[in-house]
């Protein structure tokens, strides 16, 4: 199962992702820069991505909490996601996000 | 402030977290006082303030708890050593006493002393977050602000708001009689805030005493430290310039080393190296516990750091107190200890 990452320098990196694991955490054991602070607990909007427009659709949409944390991301767009919240299934093969950018 | 009110005391504590609150029942065994700084306004770190109510299923135990319940359980656990809390302070700096021992003073003037140093600091210092906007630093402090410390400064200012939670929400309503205009900007038309007071701000946007823009900010002009205009552009990619002399960002908080970083200890990435026995630093008789601490294997969790916390307190206990004798006793068995529990 896949899970395309392209980096704040427009790189983009093919990461293998396990059933069940988070986006936020594939990215994270690959060394990829996302600080997700609180460890997947929706609450430090810090592994905020965009989502490739062809995936939007197939995503569980967010809940309540996850829409009000991004009230603490920056530059939030439509395809704006926490990837905490983005659990990894077979319907997900191949995802693509785009790491937004952070807190210096 | 001269050396006279400085507070003297066995080990300080910076971060009072779950493992900095540990390591005062570690300490406290061993009859070692301990004074904590945290620049959160309450014990906790991290539990406290990012996941209050995640559970948390890996602590020995205690199959399920809470980040809030843990801190509240490490409180009862140390409440017999009476800790001293300086909260809402940020451990500025430190120097080495002619005597060896320690001098840390805190952003708010506080002047600790103590010999031992136990830095159990997480992930660093909350601070806010600052927006991945071009050139913001040269605002900071100027015409970009993350708190407010006095609102008089804000009088017949033209502000800008931004973020959609109790703070940007609050401000705005505090600054919105005091200021000339005010523009909250944020990214939907939806506020986490309390509802009240998104109310009270819609009320005031219908009435035209104050500007709502849903909307990114994209950009800052201005010169010399001093803004002239915030770029803005809305969902349907339109872009303005709003016009203002100040800008308060509110986008939650962010963990950063802080000042720690510039106390001569060595460093690796952001993390403060230490021995696997004492989990002392490159410096004698400053300690790192915690997450903060990085060593071969290191884990972050929250039981490696109390581990790390009843070691480094053996270790603090014979630089505190060198011509004494480390007798080590079992909770379960000595009625000594049971008597500093105040369970016997």
């Amino acid at each position: 199962m896949k899970l395309i990452v392209t980096d704040r320098e427009g790189k983009v990196h093919e990461l293998e992702a396990l059933e069940g694991w988070r986006a936020m955490e594939v990215i994270r054991d690959y060394g990829l820069p996302i600080k997700a602070e609180c460890g997947g607990a929706c609450s430090c909007a810090t592994c905020h991505v965009y989502v490739a427009e062809e995936w939007l659709g197939k995503l569980f949409p967010p809940r309540e909490e996850e829409i009000e944390m991004l009230d603490q991301a920056f530059h939030v767009h439509d395809n704006s996601r926490l990837s905490c919240q983005i659990l990894m299934s077979d319907a997900l093969d191949g995802l693509h996000v785009t790491l937004a950018p952070e807190s210096a | 402030m001269s050396v006279a009110e400085a507070v003297k005391t066995d080990v300080i504590i910076v971060g009072a977290g779950p493992v900095g609150l540990f390591a005062v029942f570690e300490l406290g065994l061993l009859d070692l006082k301990a004074h904590l700084v945290d620049i959160l306004d309450r014990p906790g770190g991290q539990c406290a303030e990012l996941y209050p109510e995640k559970p948390i299923y890996d602590i020995p135990g205690l199959p399920v708890v809470t980040g809030q319940e843990l801190t509240d359980r490490l409180l009862e656990q140390i409440k017999p050593f009476a800790p001293s809390f300086h909260f809402s302070q940020m451990a500025e700096r430190i120097e080495k006493l002619p005597d060896g021992k320690w001098r840390l003073v805190t952003d708010a003037g506080t002047v600790l002393e103590a010999p031992v140093i136990a830095i159990a600091a997480g992930g660093g210092s909350f601070v806010p977050k600052r927006p991945p906007i071009a050139g913001i630093e040269a605002y900071e402090g100027k015409s970009v602000f993350y708190s407010v410390r006095k609102m008089e400064q804000f009088r017949d200012k033209d502000l800008v708001i931004a973020g959609g939670g109790d703070s940007a929400l609050d401000w705005t309503l505090n600054l919105q009689p005091i200021a000339r205009s005010l523009t909250l900007v944020h990214h939907r038309d939806g506020f986490r805030a309390a509802p009240d007071s998104v109310n009270k701000m819609r009320a005031l946007v219908e009435r035209g005493a104050m500007a709502l823009e849903i909307a990114n900010i994209t950009g800052l002009k201005g010169e010399g430290g001093q803004l002239s205009h915030v770029s803005v552009q809305s969902k349907d990619k339109s872009a303005r310039d709003i016009a203002c002399n100040a800008l308060l960002p509110f986008f939650g908080l962010t963990m950063k080393l802080g000042p720690v970083a510039d106390w001569g200890l060595q460093l690796h990435e952001n993390l403060i190296p230490v021995d696997t026995e004492k989990f002392e630093t490159s410096t004698a008789g400053i300690f790192a516990i915690g997450d903060i601490n990085h060593y071969p294997g290191k884990l972050k969790l929250i039981l490696s750091g109390f581990h790390e916390a009843a070691l480094m307190a053996q270790a603090a206990f014979r630089r505190a107190r060198p011509d004494e004798k480390l007798r080590f006793q079992y909770t379960t068995s000595s009625t000594n200890l049971q008597k500093k529990l105040g369970v016997l």
